[in-house]
């Protein structure tokens, strides 16, 4: 019976290809729209540790005036000062641990003639590697007593590598970075979560590439390397000392494996900035200890445009629906004729409707494949755009065959409304007519 | 022409009309909002800089070894680039306006106040108002002995020695009518902590932060008279008449490579591409608003043309009954192009409405404002006449049908 409805479908398809073409144009452009712009929304709203992120946690205090605090409703700042960060990273209270800035590094390559570059640098501490689950290709990271004892030591991106070693394992080797001649102790495979979570508010950007050279934290500040974004909660008496310094530059991440061990964090977060408050240096008890997601979510890291395009083209897909019903209706009433002899046949209503379905079926699927088309074209564009996420819009399996469902579903919406005036329609005055 | 019987045919289309109207309204919605969105878009890229944007060249350098006297580094630099021919003037500067990369401080009015009144981004470097092109207001300009060194500055934050401390600064009148709406700015102070406290001496009428994304805050300016030694972050701004930039930005290039061979350029670009950047999110996503419109403009066209095609050919008979009973071709066309017109009427009233809400929303999500009165006409004007144009041709089928049908059976 479905082959039979088939033919039907495709001869009553063909019978008028203007509107048949128009309808599956006008369907196959919204959905070219909508999923060029999900693909983009789901690239940029991604986890970007799908197997670690419910485990780690970005921990915030207040360290500003008590001036304009409201409390339960102003927020803590985004990045902690230097202190507090070692002190937090000392208690050990975590699975791991680990403090970050971005900074640039100035690498020199050893070749003749080799011109020196600026790389995207991370200064951390030891537990970085294995709290994110970087992935190393040669060696490792380093450990917190080389934190401790400033080793000068470096752990490189795979690209770097290929770039300045042609690949090889360039572990042992030595790399002069600002000036500084650093021992390689680990090579990473290609590692660039997308979104670049643990940059984020440290002064870079939130999608793209991934960073090239990783320093312990000590090592880079003895090298007079600064931190991207430095906001500053009081007068400050010498910005060059930034471990003293009352300004805020470093993001801090805690690994913490189960719900009890969260619940304990927040005690002890909590617990270490009233002892802040009672030593005076701090005036706010405000703390915060979201998950990765949940910090992700806070930051807006998702740009206001991207959404802005995806609730566009989703009202672009709107009108085409009703476009399609409309056309479709408008076939399906002028072969009141052609129901009326099937029905009068003997032809149910359900057989009507279902012929009538397949029929929408039909344009719905050829509106998905040339909608795919579409939204080729559409992540090309994107491709060629100035946003620094350009380079990642690629359609996935997943959208490839999301593609057919919003296809099918657009399509059989639109179909319901025109295919049930064709089954109610009383054959006997249709006949009498024809 | 009548309109009554254009109505009670409708009636008995009810369905095909209502949807007509629902695709007519809702693309008169987002056709509204989105000319609106690209109007915001185009007016923030035409946000003022404050500088000669035509003669400006930036250049920024790294040395490979940091220099054992920076000072003495950025003087030779500076003689160097004044000597290239079709220079005019030449500035170091720790920014640019639109250049992104910031620095920025919390200002006070009060000594005692903790809470910063506002957060501005502060100019510094040498000569930069005469490279710049700044216009000054009022007050005067930086003088050469207002000047200090950045690096006895920031240790003279900790010793106190106001010796070496900068005392005065010029400020924007947009930054000046915030802090003291109404008043004269020039002798007044504002705080960089409760100690550094600077004179404001000259206004100037407009320089642009370099990080301008929030238009409110895009004019809070203050340029500082404090010198900084050659390092990467300092850039050379160079000053040239338009026509000369591209020689120019090579013979300089050319220049500082020669005075030390070893250095690597990271920045160099006319301030034409500076905006470029600064702006081009902007400009892709105005790009993408206008295909959107003409998207939904063809579908909806296309749309209309396809019902309208659709009744045509379902009132054959009943034209050419009209057509037998003495009506002429006009009046068939017109028929059928009022016809529209009051669907295209009913569905632009709905889409006021519609675009209204989606606008509310928007106000609600994205910091967006009020959608001015004047996109309604401009929508509505717009979709009547695309409803015209895509009636036109079924409509002219419709007055070509000959009166003889009217005695033949369909």
């Amino acid at each position: 019976m479905f082959a039979y409805y088939l033919e039907l479908a495709l001869r009553s398809l063909k019978r008028n290809r203007v509107l048949t073409a128009l309808m599956v144009m006008a369907l196959a452009l919204g959905i070219g729209a909508t999923i060029t712009t999900l693909t983009v929304l789901r690239l940029l709203s991604g986890d970007p540790l799908p197997q670690k992120s419910a485990q780690l946690f970005y921990p915030q205090i207040d360290p500003n005036a008590k001036e304009g605090y409201i409390e339960g409703q102003t927020k803590p700042d985004q990045l902690m000062a230097y202190p507090d960060a070692m002190n937090l990273l000392q208690a050990h209270r975590g699975t791991h641990q680990a403090a970050m800035a971005l900074t640039q590094a100035k690498v020199m390559p050893k070749q003749v003639n080799a011109r020196p570059f600026f790389s995207d640098a991370v200064m951390t501490t030891a537990d970085f590697f294995a709290m994110f689950d970087a992935p190393f290709q040669y060696g490792g990271g380093w450990t917190a007593a080389d934190d401790d004892g400033r080793a000068q030591l470096v752990v490189i991106a795979g690209f770097l590598n290929d770039k300045l070693f042609a690949g090889a394992n360039s572990v042992g080797r030595v790399i002069r970075i600002n000036d500084h001649d650093l021992r390689i102790v680990g090579v990473l495979k290609p590692w660039a979560p997308q979104p670049r979570f643990y940059a984020q508010d440290l002064g870079g950007r939130s999608y793209g590439d991934g960073d090239a050279v990783f320093l312990p934290l000590q090592t880079a500040r003895a090298m007079e390397m600064g931190p991207q974004d430095t906001e500053c909660y009081a007068a400050v008496p010498d910005i060059r000392h930034l471990e003293t310094a009352p300004c805020e530059w470093l993001g801090v991440w805690v690994e913490l494996d189960s719900v009890a061990a969260v619940a304990d964090y927040k005690t002890f977060l909590d617990g270490y900035v009233k002892q802040q408050v009672a030593l005076g240096r701090f005036q706010r008890t405000e703390t915060s200890l979201l998950d990765l997601m949940g910090w992700l979510r806070q930051e807006q890291v998702v740009p206001d445009d991207v959404r802005l395009q995806a609730g566009l083209a989703f009202g672009f897909l709107l009108i085409c629906v009703v476009n399609t019903v409309g056309l479709l209706l408008a076939k399906c009433l002028r072969r009141s004729a052609e129901i009326g002899v099937r029905r009068a046949l003997g032809a149910t209503r359900r057989e009507i409707f279902t012929q009538f379905m397949v029929e929408a079926g039909i344009v719905g699927l050829a509106g998905g494949v040339l909608g795919l088309l579409f939204a080729e074209l559409g992540l090309l564009g994107i491709r060629h755009q100035p946003a620094e996420y350009a380079s990642l819009a690629h359609l996935d399996t997943w959208m490839f065959m999301f593609t057919f469902v919003v296809a099918l579903v657009a399509s059989l919406v639109a179909g319901i409304l025109p295919a049930w005036r064709a089954c109610v329609l009383a054959p006997a005055p249709q006949l009498k007519a024809a | 022409m009548d309109i009554l019987p254009i109505l009670s045919t409708l009636r008995r289309h009810k369905l095909t009309s209502w949807l007509l109207i629902l695709e007519i309204a809702l693309t008169c919605a987002i056709v509204c909002n989105a000319v609106f969105l690209i109007g915001q878009r185009l007016q923030r890229m035409d946000m003022p800089s404050g500088v000669a944007e035509h003669e400006l060249l930036q250049i920024q350098v790294a040395d490979v070894m940091t220099p054992s006297n920076p000072y003495a580094r950025l003087a030779e630099d500076i003689a160097v680039l004044r000597q290239v021919p079709g220079v005019q003037s030449v500035a170091s500067s720790n920014q640019v306006p639109f250049g992104n990369s910031s620095s920025n401080a919390n200002i006070r009015l009060d000594p005692a106040q903790q809470e910063r009144t506002l957060n501005a981004t502060t100019y510094f470097g040498e000569n930069l108002s005469q490279t710049l092109g700044t216009r000054l207001v009022s007050g005067r300009d930086l003088q050469p002995d207002d000047f200090v060194d950045v690096e006895a500055a920031l240790k003279a934050l900790g010793t106190g020695d106001s010796k070496s401390l900068p005392h005065v600064t010029l400020i924007t009148q947009a930054l000046a009518e915030r802090l003291w709406p109404g008043q004269n700015p020039l002798g007044r102070i504002i705080y960089l902590t409760p100690v550094v406290g600077l004179r404001v001496v000259g206004v100037l009428d407009s320089l642009a932060r370099p990080n301008a994304y929030d238009t409110a805050q895009a004019q809070y300016t203050t340029v500082m008279p404090l010198r900084m030694g050659a390092d990467k972050d300092l850039s050379y701004l160079i000053r040239t008449r338009p026509e000369d930039r591209a020689n120019v930005l090579a013979a300089a290039l050319a220049a500082l490579k020669k005075a030390d061979p070893q250095r690597v350029v990271t920045i160099k670009r006319s301030f034409d591409d500076v905006r470029q950047k600064f702006f081009q999110d902007d400009r892709a996503m105005a790009g993408m608003l206008v295909g959107v419109i003409v998207a939904l403009l063809i579908v909806t066209a296309l749309g209309i043309v396809g019902l309208a095609s659709f009744w045509v050919a379902q009132r054959r008979r009943m034209i050419g009954v009209r057509r037998a009973l003495g009506a002429t071709r006009a009046n068939i066309l017109h028929y059928f192009q009022t016809e529209n017109f009051l669907l295209a009427t009913i569905g632009i009233a709905l889409g006021m409405v519609l675009a209204y809400g989606i606008n509310l929303f928007l106000m609600l999500h994205y910091e967006l404002p009020r959608l001015p009165a004047v996109y309604f006409p401009v929508g509505a004007i717009v979709l009547w006449l695309i409803g015209q144009v895509a009636v036109l041709g079924p409509a002219m089928r419709a007055a070509a049908v000959p009166p003889v049908v009217a005695t033949r059976s369909v």
